[in-house]
């Protein structure tokens, strides 16, 4: 819809390493019993994919994917304008089963790092174990100050999710991790 | 600083992506019980210096609560459990046992 | 003098010149030095005033255990004091001043202080403290402020323009310190495949090894630290950093690390300093050790200084203190002093060692090169003010009154080393004494343990009490081996030393006068003499000791001092020095600046401001902001030349009048799903929830199990088993975590599941008389009274927006709170303004919310409560379900105060001169309290000045208040006034609710 903007509307800087707000992404949260089958059936029927181990995700060969988020959680990423729709088909699929499905597209704001390593700059700013982390393993934290969701789509390629209200400061928080001058060439 | 590993997730957590939500295995007491009962759930905690049973909250992180067993003296861990438990798992206190051979469950 | 010999200096660049500037006076140094360094060669010896007594300071040491040297560098915002000249890398332009001084270095008023020294003994401030009182007050104080404080404080309007960070890492082992030790530690790890982070203080590599001239695996020092450090960085898990200092060790492997980038660069470009977060499973100490003083009479003179620094300046920088130096030693290492001073042409006048005899392989070589070297004697006086002129030299053992003058511009002192044990020490690593070393080792059977009850600090190396190269050696090879990390033993060959004799004054049986002018710590002025004394008048406690005379207590932290206070209180107090004890080691090693703690929180980045997907449009229109909780929210929205208060009176009038839009998109939104939905929410509020409608809205209240208020907000019912709850702005993320807490934790076995979606929606208000026409005017829904009565929601599409629109008030009037997607909050924000125009429509802030709650009596958390106070106590008894068994904070709530009808409860108040009482004002009663203050029956919780009714409103919580209405009772002013109040309804403006319910 013409009416809806991100939180930065697709700002970006470049340091030693390219920050970029994505604009509008899709996101549904699906709380429900991830074990049952019906569960299984109706993610598949939704998305096209299994539900994902622990901390894993979907691998990223597709734009749409789901990431687990908690034993009993997960996160759906589409295009924005499919997000009801995904949580149409979750809610269909799931019938009397007890499950939450719910469009958070809007309380997010998605981030995009491109660096030679990202964990310069993500490891200036989350506690996470960067060196254990694997590629497209998902791992909620904070940075500084604010929680975040974050994983690596290689090592020269990050995604952090957080709260739309924060959008501006994890921004900040990016550009000034990354700027020229910074680098810590520790990894 | 602490390290917690959250049972839930599995992740090895940070004390600054933690909550801690002080004593565990607690029980609440509402209407219907007496002014000790509900005086001992409300605020009856005995503070102890050595293996204590907690709770924490990954709150940076899966947002799930958990339970840990931790020497509050000498910060050892002993484990960490679901906190859908109403008393410390028979692992956790055999791995208390193992350290701290004279310490029982009073 | 001291001065820049024409040889050595293997780190200095001799055809580089940088120029530096030393109380306003140019200096000229090399690319390489240190700004100690570079003052030693331009014959700056006096470098700054003790705290106490002010005496001339010279430099003592080399590294960071640097007592004296401290200065001020840099100027306007990046000044900076108490910064160590030995650690300060010189790089051109720095500008360096010496503090502590007034009016000049060179003549200084507070030296006076040392003439009165005998006035000022151990505790004269805490004796002075005690009595007489008044003293301290007229007469102490002013004096000591004037000229107390170590170095110039930043002025307090000046921002710190540099940048710093943290950075977060992950290792199997951390090594600190990259001397031979660390470099042999690295390689052993590095080649067994562990993730290595090997950190060194300084801008080298190798430590005292290339100084020394130790032959490490049959090479020279310097060439193995080469190959070694080649080898290293070749390893892709072994990062090596230099300036950067283990500062501190933390519970569970966590360690602290202050790399210096910036320093001895400065630039815009790069962080200057850097924070390593470190969680490391093994933590090497290989931190070497500090070099003792001797407690001679006079060891504090500019020209006094460590051996080992001697060596250092010789060696690494080509300067030497003094043409003709006294070499003063208890030990064998010493006398490599006086063989480097005389191989670069420094005239050694001779050595004075107070041991019997000396001859070791070392104290032969000086012999050998005519250097006298008189055993069994003691420094007795040194002479010269503000520099070294001639020591006398006596026998160490009795004074029988001869000595020799012996003329010489330094003397170089060895006392012996400590192992540096802070990082052992600081969480908890015990030490055990070493009788021949005459120092602390760790004790490895007492390590630091981690979260698996281990030990997980390791000391090798001279921190491990190896204080000569192959012991230090087979402690590296021991201690890693222990580890599981296959080391081999690397061969170093170095002069084989004699034992010390530990020596704590000088000579043996100084008199009182000659131990009031031995210094232990010298920047503190804190003398033999003190200590004794503090012994003699009953402190037997190192710990108490130490804040008695304040020994250990300045900027160096006692790394000089506290093993010789020690001694010389343990010989006192006739005790062993293990008995006695060492004081506690505390993070960091040495200071690290408060913006590397910071990291990059300053600035925009000191703490997260939320914003609502308006906030731009409000920050445009110039709105004054508040903080509510992190977010940040239009106060009101001052036009040109209006007041705060004219912008707030506006902004009700024309809600009131016809149309007034609010930003209410902080609200805390929570979803609340399934079966037992219904169950849980019967337990979360006080109100009976189930027998909501779908489609329903009901104001509800949250207690904590204590029975106090803790969060309110209206709950609409979406489905048979979906509630949405809101919540106000701030509690929104404690809710929904209290929610969890229960869910998770008590009641797990009920089928709830909750999601928290404050920020999926922007809410906005659509206030006043003519909210229903600016709603129709959009069209797609229909929100008459009857299709949407008060209290209800609806949703469809509303110009063309996903809306949720519910029929709810908090102001009194006709009033919608619309729910849309957050992306498209703006937009539905800038139609509402372009179809309400026609109606004035004006955006309002919190202070007109909060004024028009007030006016009708609706209560706000936060302000009427506070944590203490229950619904009933604010007249919301209609709103506690009596018919439920159970909710939380029930059977808090009756406990028999709770349940009492003694208790200060919520009324209106309306002063009787139509005045606004001030926030804060206590209803007085009869009589006073025991402290002579005046008895209260009451408080104000909420005071607005009502523009609707042209007077001051207040709520407030009064003794049985609602029994009293139409009382007049006294409220008090901060100046000391009564205001005459009427106790009245809370609810001032349409008591009937005849406006909202149109």
């Amino acid at each position: 819809m013409s009416n809806a903007f991100s939180a930065l509307q697709g700002v970006s800087d470049t340091g030693f390493a390219h920050v970029k707000e994505m604009g509008l992404v899709g996101m549904v949260t699906l709380k429900a019993d991830l074990d049952a089958a019906i569960t299984k059936k109706a993610v598949k029927s939704a998305i096209g994919e299994g539900i994902p181990a622990a901390r894993g995700m979907s691998d990223g060969s597709k734009p749409d994917g789901v990431a687990w988020m908690a034993p009993d959680e997960l996160l759906f990423l589409c295009k924005h304008e499919e997000a009801e729709g995904v949580v149409n088909a979750l809610t269909k699929g799931m019938g009397d089963a007890h499950h939450l499905a719910v469009n958070v597209s809007d309380a997010r704001a998605v981030f995009t790092i491109e660096a030679r390593d990202v964990r310069e700059v993500l490891g200036k700013l989350t506690p996470a174990n960067l060196a254990d982390l694997k590629p497209r393993e998902i791992r909620r934290s904070r940075f500084a100050q604010v929680p975040a969701a974050f994983w690596m789509n290689s090592p020269n390629h990050a995604t952090v999710i957080c709260f739309r209200s924060v959008a501006q400061y994890m921004f900040d928080l990016l550009v000034t991790a990354a700027k020229e001058g910074a680098e810590v060439r520790y990894y | 600083m602490l390290t917690l590993t959250c049972p839930v997730c599995g992740v090895d957590a940070c004390e600054t992506e933690l909550a801690a939500g002080g004593e565990a295995h607690l029980k609440r007491y509402g209407p219907g019980s007496s002014d000790d009962q509900f005086e001992e759930y409300m605020f009856m905690r005995p503070n102890v210096k050595g293996v204590h049973f907690e709770r924490w909250r990954h709150a940076m992180g899966c947002g799930k609560w958990f339970l840990a067993a931790r020497d509050t003296a000498t910060l050892e861990v002993f484990g960490t459990y679901p906190a859908q438990t109403l008393e410390p798992p028979a692992d956790i206190l055999k791995a208390i046992k193992a350290k701290r051979p004279d310490w029982s469950l009073t | 003098m001291s001065t820049r010999l024409p040889t050595q200096g293997r780190l200095i660049d001799r055809s580089s010149t940088v120029k530096f500037t030393f109380n306003g006076k140019w200096m000229r140094g090399h690319a390489g030095d240190t700004l100690a360094s570079a003052l030693l060669a331009n014959d700056q010896m006096l470098v700054g005033r003790s705290f106490k007594y002010h005496r001339p300071r010279g430099i003592v040491a080399s590294g960071g255990e640097e007592p004296n040297a401290l200065v001020n560098l840099g100027r306007h915002k990046r000044h900076e004091p108490n910064q160590r000249v030995t650690t300060t890398e010189l790089f051109d332009k720095l500008e360096a001043t010496s503090q502590n001084h007034w009016p000049s270095l060179e003549f200084d008023v507070g030296a006076v202080n040392a003439m009165v020294s005998r006035f000022l003994p151990a505790g004269f401030y805490y004796k002075t403290f005690m009595f007489p009182r008044a003293f301290w007050k007229h007469v102490f104080e002013p004096v000591i402020r004037q000229s107390a404080g170590l170095g110039a404080a930043p002025h307090p309007e000046t921002r710190d323009p540099d940048r710093y960070e943290h950075f977060y890492a992950h290792v199997d082992m951390v090594i600190a310190g990259g001397g031979i030790a660390g470099l042999m530690a690295a390689l052993a790890s590095g080649r067994a495949g562990k993730r290595v982070l090997l950190v060194e203080q300084s801008a080298h590599w190798g430590g005292r090894a290339p100084v020394d001239g130790d032959v490490v695996d049959g090479q020279s020092a310097e060439d193995w630290v080469k190959n070694a450090v080649e080898e290293l960085e070749k390893m892709e898990n072994v990062s090596l950093r230099l300036r950067t200092q283990l500062s501190g060790v933390y519970d569970h492997g966590y360690a602290l690390a202050y790399e210096r980038i910036g320093d001895h660069a400065p630039s815009e470009e790069s962080p200057r300093h850097r924070l390593w977060r470190i969680r490391a499973g093994r933590i090497v100490a290989a931190t070497g050790a500090i070099e003792r003083p001797l407690s001679f009479p006079g060891n504090d003179k500019p020209g006094v200084m460590l051996a080992g620094a001697v060596r250092d300046y010789i060696v690494n920088y080509g300067v030497t203190p003094g043409d003709r130096i006294v070499v003063v030693t208890n030990n064998d290492d010493g006398y490599r002093t006086a063989l480097t001073a005389h191989a670069a042409g420094v005239a050694v006048a001779c050595v004075v060692d107070p041991r019997p005899t000396a001859d070791g392989d070392l104290p032969q070589q000086v012999r050998a090169l005519n250097i006298p070297v008189r055993t069994g004697a003691a420094i007795s006086k040194v002479k010269g003010l503000k520099r070294v002129v001639s020591v006398r030299v006596q026998a160490f053992a009795e004074d029988d009154g001869g000595y020799d003058e012996i003329p010489c511009d330094a003397v170089a002192m060895s006392g012996g080393w400590s192992p540096v044990v802070h990082l052992w020490s600081h969480c908890g690593g015990k030490l055990n004494w070493d009788e021949g070393q005459a120092c602390f080792v760790p004790d490895t059977d007492r390590p630091p343990t981690n979260q698996n009850g281990e030990g997980y600090v390791t000391c090798i190396g001279a921190a491990a009490g190896g204080l000569q190269g192959a012991a230090a050696a087979k402690t590296v090879a021991d201690r890693m081996s222990a580890l599981g990390i296959a080391t081999e033993e690397v061969p170093v060959q170095t002069a084989n030393e004699a034992l010390l004799a530990p020596v704590w004054v000088m000579p043996a049986y100084a008199g009182v006068k000659k131990r009031a002018k031995m210094w232990l710590d010298f920047q503190n002025d804190v003398k033999v003499s003190d200590v004794m004394l503090a012994a003699q008048e009953g402190y037997e406690s190192v710990e108490h000791t130490k804040r008695y005379t304040t020994l250990g207590m300045a900027t160096d932290q006692g790394k000089l001092s506290n093993i010789n206070g020690l001694a010389v209180l343990a010989e006192a107090l006739d005790k062993g020095i293990p008995q006695v004890g060492t004081t506690t080691f505390r993070p960091p090693y040495t200071p690290i600046s408060m913006g590397a703690i910071a990291g990059e929180a300053k600035g925009a980045l000191f703490q997260p401001l939320r914003r609502t997907p308006i906030h731009d449009w409000h920050e445009a229109q110039g709105a004054y902001m508040e903080p509510v909780g992190h977010w940040r929210r239009p106060y009101c929205f001052p036009r040109d030349g209006e007041s705060h208060e004219d912008a707030v009176n506006r902004e009700i009038d024309a809600t009131r009048r016809s149309l007034g839009l609010l930003d209410a998109s902080t609200l805390g939104k929570i979803i609340v799903k399934g079966p037992d939905a219904p169950k849980f929410m019967g337990m979360l509020y006080t109100n009976m929830m189930s027998s909501l409608k779908p489609g329903k809205c009901r104001y509800g209240l949250m207690c904590n199990e204590n029975g106090f208020l803790m969060d309110d907000g209206v709950v609409v019912r979406l489905d048979e088993e979906t509630f949405l709850c809101h919540t106000t702005s701030g509690g929104a993320d404690t809710v929904h975590g209290w929610m969890e807490d229960w869910l998770q934790c008590e009641w797990w076995d009920w089928k709830v599941y909750t999601a928290n979606v404050t920020e999926q929606w922007a809410q906005i208000a659509v206030v006043g008389p003519n909210a229903r026409k600016l709603l129709e005017k959009l069209g797609g829904m229909d929100v008459s009274k009857d299709t949407l009565p008060f209290m209800q929601m609806a949703e469809g599409t509303l110009g063309g927006f996903d809306a949720r629109v519910f029929r709810i008030s908090f102001s009194g009037e006709l009033s919608y709170e619309i729910a849309v997607p957050a992306s498209q909050g703006r937009a539905f924000w800038d139609a509402l303004h372009e179809a309400g125009a026609e109606w004035n429509a004006t955006p309002y802030g919190t202070e007109a919310l909060h004024v028009m709650r007030a006016e009708k009596g609706f209560i706000m958390i936060g302000d009427e409560t506070d944590g203490t106070v229950i619904p009933q106590d604010l007249g919301l008894n209609w709103a506690i379900s009596k018919k439920k068994e159970d909710f939380l904070g029930k059977r808090g709530q009756q406990r028999t105060f709770m349940a009492s009808e003694d208790r200060w409860q919520l009324v209106g108040l309306e002063t009787v001169d139509g005045s606004v009482l001030p926030d804060g004002s206590y209803c007085v009663a009869d009589g006073k309290n025991a402290n002579g203050q005046a008895n209260v029956q009451g408080r104000v919780t909420s005071t607005y000045y009502s523009p609707t009714l042209a007077r001051g409103i207040s709520m407030g919580l009064v003794h049985k208040g609602p029994d009293r209405m139409g009382e007049v009772v006294e409220f008090n002013t901060v100046d000391g006034g009564r205001v005459k109040t009427k106790i009245v309804s809370p609810v001032f403006y349409d008591p009937e609710g005849e406006k909202q319910n149109v």
